[in-house]
């Protein structure tokens, strides 16, 4: 109740300016974006995630969350990061249940906001979000019942942080929990990624020694620089030493929008070989968020090779999301009745 | 409608440059006299004013009613009731209405509904093309005829640049004014933020300054051609000042206005992805803000509108890029300007400039000053009132309004349409 006092009231829309991902206490409450989160919550989501990763390689199930029920709620399509959410709950002990909105209630005109009250009608106590609109998963952490956490799993151009984090757990594994040491190169089409939006955060998060990001002037967003990078426009300077490559993906679209001539030539200047890597530390690691696209972003023989760490994200991806699942499940705001009482009354007022 | 005397108020009139304190007459819907009692008039009515301001009628040259085509979000009079609370004698709705203003007849329905409200007077702008499509002459002529006081093709649609030259001529061959918003839909490419850090790390679809500066600047040459009068409408960006200044001081017929918010309010402001502050053109950055400021206080731009744009709850809930753009504004239009004298970046004789006598010259009233002769269009200003703005409190049927819980200082008491009192004590006298 003393908590009650210190935060604003939320305006006509429900929004404030609170920082909603935490609770009153600090910890995790939703995932929405690594911005504004500190060093010491990236490295706890890093260090619970390095308990789990035990769990996905001998005990298979712990009962953490059992009795929670998490909606996987997908306005986009995906299988890959969509099953690997479901992998993590399944492991926590939660019950799942899938929803592909995108063909389901908003073809028939129903609201984001009633999709929300229908299923949280449902006793759920989380929502994994993903949606083409950037800010979506603000949106709902904004609106949801208070005891729902929110994960955000890609909203928009915006943010894709469970992604971000599984990658800084792969640096960690392979390269070590010192960033400072590091030089990581981002390369393709940062304009429209979720995941190098996020990554870039993390990285400078945890003071990584400098943060590249590589590509041609169509794909690299103005004054990026602002977001704690520098920019390349040539690979082989820009992979010159690095630590990291992480390369990202290119969707197939943007060669029509007038933004790359055509594939071959992507290829020949920012595509991954080996012999573009040489410029690279020798005991450089290779990442891709996937899908790969085999000829374009990357040659078969990089993807394949001893660098690659591309397997390796993915099994980490489980254990890196089973912590996010159990930290932001375990905070403590909205579940203490009077708290939960009280603050469900305020955002009544508010709307 | 009574013979009322304004008793000691301090009268502010920017076009006849008077700023003092006396007494004012009005009768028969006009200003009889100022200062001294004409012989044959006796007082019904004695509005005592002193320690306030008497300032002519505001008038706001961009504002949506949502009538006709969205009642259910607002009407004429709710709006007008509306903007006569916050001292707006005299309205001007651009045509993208549904139907779209393209004909008398719907000049005649929107001018009959405003009667009917009997509060503000409401104007409109006929549409530069048919159904704003770009593609054929609007009849010109005949929306002249019929009120319209300018010709406009909003934001919407593409326009070509033949078509665009030939309706300058059209316009010009009429003396009609063209009010402009430019704007490249296609290299705004559904965007709905700045260009710049705050939409990178938000991941929003940027809209780059070229968006807008790129048709001001080919604009600004087929207006060298053509001798059309032409009035920029809610600019945002420093270089689009710089164009049309250099295109004012060549001597082509330019104006421009900015809206209120463009002047308080910049990209950083939409961090937090509050679609409150969703608006279009997107809020640039404080280096614009400034220059906009600066340009107001220059005269490069001439007005401040509200850019009034009512919405129903439901247009700001949810996620950022889905929501729809606007502000409800008539009711910050007047505070938000005055803030800028309170901050000392406008003298008080130009932000009321800004809102009564620069606009009637743009659109060709006479109105918008205090005048012998002219119609009471006027309002009451306490300056001393200090209060804060309250969405719940609107008057407008849009509370969609990021200015909740600002400051004032300064508030309408009375407002006066053809020496009607439509807001204030003494209401419909």
């Amino acid at each position: 109740m003393v908590n009650k006092a210190t935060r604003p009231t939320p305006d006509i829309l429900g929004q404030d300016l609170w920082n909603i991902q935490l609770d009153e206490q600090g910890q995790l409450k939703h995932f929405l974006t690594i911005e504004g989160l500190g060093t010491n919550i990236l490295n706890q989501i890093l260090d619970t995630a390095e308990s789990f990763a035990g769990v996905n390689e001998s005990v298979k199930k712990v009962p953490l969350l059992r009795g929670k029920t998490i909606v996987n709620l997908f306005f986009e399509a995906s299988t890959r990061t969509r099953t690997t959410f479901e992998l993590a709950a399944k492991r926590l002990s939660a019950d799942v249940l899938n929803m592909n909105i995108s063909v389901s209630a908003t073809s028939k005109g129903e609201s984001l906001l009633d999709t929300l009250r229908n299923l949280e009608a449902m006793q759920a106590d989380m929502f994994i979000v993903r949606h083409a609109d950037s800010g979506t998963a603000h949106f709902i952490a904004n609106h949801v019942a208070p005891h729902i956490r929110v994960l955000n799993a890609g909203d928009g151009r915006h943010a894709h942080p469970t992604q971000a984090m599984l990658d800084m757990f792969t640096i960690r594994r392979k390269k070590g929990a010192d960033f400072g040491a590091l030089r990581v190169a981002i390369v393709g089409d940062i304009l429209h990624s979720r995941v190098a939006r996020s990554q870039i955060h993390a990285l400078n998060t945890l003071n990584t020694g400098e943060v590249r990001v590589v590509g041609p002037k169509t794909l690299i967003p103005k004054d990026i620089e602002a977001m704690g990078v520098t920019v390349f426009h040539d690979m082989s300077k820009g992979l010159q030493d690095v630590d990291v490559v992480i390369m990202l993906r290119l969707q197939k679209e943007r060669m029509q929008g007038a933004l790359l001539p055509s594939e071959q030539e992507y290829f020949q200047l920012y595509g991954l070989t080996e012999e573009r890597l040489k410029v690279a530390k020798p005991d450089a690691i290779v990442m891709h968020p996937g899908p790969i696209y085999r000829g374009v972003e990357i040659a078969s023989d990089v993807a394949d090779g001893e660098r690659s760490v591309i397997l390796n994200q993915v099994t980490y991806g489980i254990a890196v999301r089973m912590a996010v699942m159990s930290m932001t499940l375990s905070s403590s705001s909205g579940n203490s009745t009077a708290g939960s009482a009280s603050t469900q009354k305020q955002s009544q007022e508010a709307e | 409608m009574c013979n009322t005397l304004i008793k000691g108020a301090r009268l502010i009139d920017p076009k006849h440059q008077r700023d003092e304190i006396t007494d004012v007459y009005i009768s028969n819907g006009k200003i009889a006299a100022i200062g001294q009692q004409p012989e044959d008039f006796s007082a019904e009515k004695v509005i005592n004013a002193e320690n306030q301001w008497l300032i002519p009628g505001i008038i706001d040259m961009c504002a949506r009613l949502r009538e006709p085509g969205q009642e259910q979000v607002a009407n004429i009079e709710s709006e007008t009731r509306a903007a006569t609370s916050s001292g707006i004698t005299t309205l001007c709705i651009p045509p993208d209405t549904d139907p779209v203003i393209d004909e008398p007849a719907v000049v005649e329905l929107i001018h009959r509904k405003a009667r009917k409200a009997k509060q503000s007077y409401v104007y409109t702008l006929g549409a530069l093309t048919a159904k704003l499509k770009g593609e054929h002459l609007s009849e010109m002529a005949a929306l002249k005829e019929a009120g319209c006081l300018g010709v406009s093709n909003c934001r919407t649609g593409e326009i070509n640049n033949l078509v665009l030259r030939r309706a300058f001529e059209y316009a010009s061959t009429h003396n009609i004014t063209v009010f402009l918003e430019a704007h490249d839909a296609k290299l705004a490419s559904e965007g709905c933020a700045h260009e710049g850090a705050i939409a990178n790390r938000l991941g929003l679809n940027p809209i780059p300054y070229a968006a807008e500066t790129g048709p001001i600047a080919q604009t600004l040459e087929l207006i060298r051609e053509t001798d059309v009068r032409v009035h920029f409408g809610r600019l945002s960006c420093s270089r689009s000042i710089e164009l049309i200044a250099q295109a004012q001081a060549s001597g082509l017929k330019v104006s421009a206005d900015v809206a209120a918010h463009q002047l308080h309010l910049t990209d950083m402001d939409i961090s937090s992805f509050n679609s409150l502050y969703h608006v279009m053109p997107p809020l640039r950055s404080q280096r614009d803000m400034q220059a906009l400021r600066k340009a107001v206080a220059d005269g490069v731009i001439s007005s401040i509108v509200s850019d009034h744009q009512p919405h129903e709850p439901d247009a700001k809930l949810a996620p950022f890029p889905a929501t729809e753009p606007g502000i409800s504004s008539l009711e910050t239009l007047l505070p938000l300007t005055l803030k800028l004298v309170e901050n000392n970046e406008l003298t008080l004789s130009q932000a009321i400039a800004s809102l009564s006598c620069n606009p009637a010259e743009i659109l060709g009233l006479d109105t918008g000053h205090l005048g012998i002769g002219s119609e009471a269009n006027v309002c009451l200003v306490d300056p001393e009132h200090e209060w804060t703005f309250n969405s719940r409190e609107m008057l407008s049927q849009g509370k969609n309004t990021p200015f909740s819980g600002w400051h004032f200082v300064g508030k309408v008491m009375m407002t006066m349409v053809g020496g009607i009192v439509v807001f204030g004590k003494n209401e419909g006298q």
